[in-house]
């Protein structure tokens, strides 16, 4: 029994991709389970910076592809996990570096070391997208409340379905509740309603995530902050534990409360 | 005044109701991927056929497509005046048939 592939894609650029794979990696290796995380977003490389491993690149995907080293020998185990292993994109070539069977051989040989490979997809939904969702078992769309993001992650659904692999299911990244509340920003049961698939979960907004990526400390490492703890149970979920979404309560202004009171 | 619209009830739609319906406008034609102007060209092709055998009023047509999860179902709401007032214009085929049988 090998490993199951997940592929983390979104459409649109800047929702939330990378630091989705980097921190369900985290919480899945701190949950005992063996994870790579493999950047194929092949010429734009961000996956290493999230995850605070840049330094320790040598190899990279397309090197193994192409043989220039052994598979094992691209693998960069973590600093602070030691079941957690990256496969770096290549930094110096693009998508066309690599093909959608070259991407299901590599996995295929990841597959019996670990429970868990992670893909992070690149934006769009050419190339780099095919070579990403290629060899996912499962394929997890990220959104945000936004119109543009739910849109292209439409086309997303529409297009993992068009390929017979399972429905995907849905993370909707960086829900701020009090704007909800307010009427200003689209809930996650619209975003639901809207897309039609099943959701597998919710990141509240959260300057922490900024702050970790900074360090290249992935949040999930810190089960403190509130977004940590959300990637900590999208991982239970994962593996097939039962974990109820969280309640996300916004800090409702005395106006606010006022004005609900009057209104009933 | 913004807030005192808010407070009393004054409801005008939230940005978060506009952004919800504009998607799910946008995606019915994404998901079919037929453009409005289309689905406009559609609407009269089909004015003009049930035209030919009865007679609607064209202004009231609606042509839609609902969505139900991702299912898209074309609906067409179409009133219906009463019969046809000029003869039936005869399709060459049809008009063929019948005149060999009479």
């Amino acid at each position: 029994m090998g490993a199951t592939v997940i592929t983390i894609t979104s459409g649109k650029g800047g929702v939330g991709k990378t630091t989705t794979t980097a921190n369900l990696g985290v919480a899945l290796a701190i949950m005992g389970q063996r994870v790579v995380t493999v950047d194929a977003d092949i010429g734009l490389r961000n996956l290493d910076v999230v995850m605070g491993l840049e330094n320790r690149i040598v190899y990279d995907l397309v090197d193994a592809v192409e043989g220039h080293c052994r598979l094992r020998q691209a693998l960069i185990r973590d600093k602070r996990l030691s079941e957690l292993y990256l496969l770096p994109a290549a930094q110096t070539r693009d998508k066309t570096a690599v093909n959608p069977e070259q991407m299901v051989e590599l996995c295929n040989q990841l597959r019996p070391d670990f429970d868990f490979i992670l893909v992070d997809s690149p934006a769009g939904i050419e190339q780099g997208y095919r070579n990403a969702v290629a060899p996912a078992d499962r394929v997890v769309i990220v959104t945000t409340p936004e119109v543009s993001a739910v849109r292209d992650a439409d086309r997303i659904v529409g297009l993992v379905e068009a390929e017979e692999k399972e429905p995907p299911t849905l993370i909707i990244n960086r829900v701020n509740p009090d704007m909800v509340r307010r009427g200003q920003m689209l809930s996650t049961e619209d975003v639901v309603e809207i897309l039609a698939i099943d959701l597998l979960g919710i990141i509240p907004e959260d300057k922490e995530i900024v702050i970790s990526t900074n360090r290249g400390t992935p949040v999930a490492l810190d089960g403190r902050s509130i977004s940590g703890q959300a990637f900590r149970n999208i991982a239970g979920r994962l593996m097939g534990q039962e974990i109820p979404f969280m309640p996300l309560k916004g800090q409702a202004s005395m106006l606010d409360r006022l004005s609900r009171f009057i209104r009933g | 005044m913004g807030f005192l619209n808010r407070m009393f009830g004054q409801r005008e739609p939230t940005s978060r109701q506009i952004a919800k319906e504009r998607l799910q406008l946008v995606l019915v034609h994404d998901r079919i991927k037929i453009s409005p102007g289309m689905l406009d060209q559609m609407k009269d092709e089909l004015i003009t056929v049930i035209s030919r055998y009865v007679e609607i009023d064209a202004d009231g047509v609606e042509v839609t497509f609902i969505q139900s999860k991702r299912q898209s179902r074309l609906t067409a709401d179409i009133p219906v005046v009463g019969p046809v007032r000029r003869p039936l214009p005869k399709a060459k085929t049809a008009q063929a048939g019948a005149g060999g049988d009479g």
